[in-house]
């Protein structure tokens, strides 16, 4: 008789299960921090209701507690750390897939992953010492966007580069083939083939320019009440405001804080999940209409 | 070893070695009434301190169809390559000897690489459209050498895509992806974009090599049809397609190099393709052809 029985698939199933254990755990957590968090940011909503996030009032000593402010500095902060890391990374990132010699390439590419390594901590006081004191830019928005940039950029590079690098040779021979100079074949091969995954790349910057605390804390200026476009006020982000009051805060205070860290986590989800529809409509658009 | 007077003693001139092999009675036109337009001496490629191809020098005519053929590894691509500067985008890539086109030194000092490309264009072994729309992809090369106007760039892309016997096929569809066109589609408009640079050669590289048989004869009727004003180089597995389509053929074979151990591509025998397929003056061309080795 043919014996079609195997081995022992005990090992698969463990597998099977550890994997799923592991997924499920990592909903769980995600899920036990909206709830818990959600939880006890209730008093200050049930207190302020959507003046929470529209008032400019942010009081303390008279329980007024209006996030705008916070809301706006973290946005503005982050939007000009983007403004700033993106036309670098991308540079730096084209300088070492497309240009840079061979000998340049690792050193460089070592060079660029030893700064995302460095801790945030230090950026901040760096930015203290240098920017805000040597160069005389004091505590503002635009000190603490600098700061950002720096710490963005080479998460932003590193992903950029590896986007980059997976541009099929061939896409780029039909640019050059065609008598096209390096440029024109970057922007007709390997950006349009990229484009997904570049915007992933700045998203992910993004998500940690948001949320980015000490640095921000430290050289943001901790002005209440600022909504200014003026990059040169100080101001100040939500993760700064929660980590400079939670020390003293009462219990209506530290609601408002984790409302504040609610808020933030809401806005880091929303663009997450634009980010994730703008990388697959581009794909879907590469991929083109089948016949 | 038998010297090829034998081989020729056995057979009246002009009889296939290979009757499976159909050779087209047409008049091949002789390398000295047609006007130059490549003229290889001593050509050698090398890869870092690797010798790919060493001592080719052959001259190709113009309005010609030249086929390279050979075996896996023998450097017929690599030569191909040398043609139009692509090497220079490969680290460690060097050509030795001299490669004149019209004349000219393709490696001399004052020589761009981009306008070497601009007139000696390529269609590459497998369809490589940009991720763009089927206008955008014929366009492109227009618009990098300087055409704006949108009546121009109409009138170009219908143009190269009629010159490819694409145009019925996609008339209504020039907005949708190039990557929505199946494989033969796709090469073919690779051929309309190379002929929109309106180039001077076409050098091919295994074109029909991920084509299945029917797109394979469309391309090959192409190639005929273009012949009339470019000149076309192609590189090829397939040596009834070089036979059908080429009016001269190179065969190129890999020696054993005993000193390095390293195969280095050589040129053995480059002749009108009648003569090639019925008639070749070295043993081991009638070898390759008649499928005893390679």
């Amino acid at each position: 008789m043919l014996d079609l029985r195997g081995k022992s698939d005990t090992a698969d199933r463990a597998f099977r299960w550890i994997a799923i254990g592991a997924a499920g755990l990592v909903l769980l957590i995600l899920g036990m921090i909206a709830l818990s968090m959600g939880d006890r940011a209730r008093p200050v909503i049930a207190e302020m209701g959507f003046d929470f996030f529209s008032s400019t009032r942010w009081s303390p000593p008279d329980t007024l507690y209006g996030a705008l402010p916070f809301i706006w500095g973290t946005l503005y902060t982050a939007l000009i750390a983007l403004a700033l890391a993106v036309p670098v990374s991308l540079g730096v990132a084209l300088f070492i897939t497309q240009v840079a010699p061979r000998w340049l390439k690792k050193p460089l590419i070592y060079m660029i992953d030893l700064v995302a390594v460095v801790p945030s901590v230090v950026f901040g006081l760096w930015g203290v010492l240098v920017l805000s004191q040597h160069f005389g830019l004091g505590r503002s928005f635009l000190t603490a966007g600098i700061i950002l940039a720096v710490m963005i950029t080479p998460i932003i590079t590193s992903l950029a580069r590896e986007v980059i690098e997976t541009t099929p040779v061939a896409e780029k021979e039909a640019a050059l083939a065609l008598g096209a100079t390096r440029w024109e074949m970057i922007r007709a091969s390997v950006l349009p083939h990229s484009k997904g995954g570049l915007v992933g790349a700045v998203m992910l910057g993004l998500g940690r320019a948001l949320g980015e605390t000490i640095a921000a804390a430290l050289v943001i200026g901790s002005a209440l009440g600022q909504i200014t476009p003026n990059p040169f006020a100080p101001g100040n982000s939500m993760p700064a405001v929660i980590a400079n009051e939670w020390g003293e805060a009462d219990d209506m205070h530290k609601s408002a804080l984790i409302a504040l860290a609610v808020t933030l986590f809401v806005i880091t989800i929303v663009v997450n999940l634009i980010a994730t529809a703008i990388v697959q409509r581009s794909m879907r658009k590469s991929r083109g209409k089948a016949t | 070893m038998a010297t090829p007077a034998t081989v020729q003693t056995h057979r009246a001139a002009g009889t296939p070695l290979d009757s499976r092999i159909h050779v087209e009675r047409r008049s091949a036109p002789s390398l000295e009434t047609s006007e130059i337009v490549f003229d290889v001496e001593n050509a050698e490629v090398f890869y870092g301190a690797f010798r790919a191809v060493r001592g080719v020098s052959m001259k190709i005519g113009k309005h010609q169809i030249t086929a390279f053929i050979g075996p896996s590894g023998c450097g017929k691509t690599t030569m191909l390559r040398a043609f139009n500067r692509m090497h220079d985008t490969t680290p460690g890539a060097r050509v030795a000897g001299k490669i004149a086109y019209h004349g000219v030194d393709l490696y001399g000092p004052e020589v761009s690489a981009t306008e070497v490309r601009r007139r000696i264009g390529m269609v590459f072994q497998k369809p490589n459209p940009f991720p763009k729309s089927i206008y955008d992809n014929i366009a492109f090369g227009p618009r990098v050498n300087g055409v704006r106007s949108k009546a121009e760039l109409d009138a170009i892309v219908e143009k190269s895509l009629r010159a490819a016997a694409l145009w019925d096929e996609v008339k209504d569809r020039l907005r949708n992806s190039a990557l929505g066109l199946s494989g033969g589609q796709q090469q073919r408009l690779c051929i309309a974009r190379t002929i929109a640079v309106e180039p001077d050669v076409v050098l091919m590289d295994e074109p029909c090599s991920a084509l299945d048989p029917i797109a394979t004869a469309r391309i090959e009727e192409l190639m005929r049809e273009l012949k009339t004003r470019y000149t076309i180089v192609i590189v090829t597995h397939n040596m009834q397609q070089a036979a059908r389509t080429s009016d001269r053929t190179a065969f190129f074979t890999a020696e054993l190099d005993s000193t390095t151990d390293q195969r280095t591509g050589v040129l053995v025998e480059y002749d009108s393709t009648a003569k090639m397929f019925s008639n070749p003056s070295d043993e081991r061309t009638e070898n390759y052809i008649t499928g005893r080795f390679g």
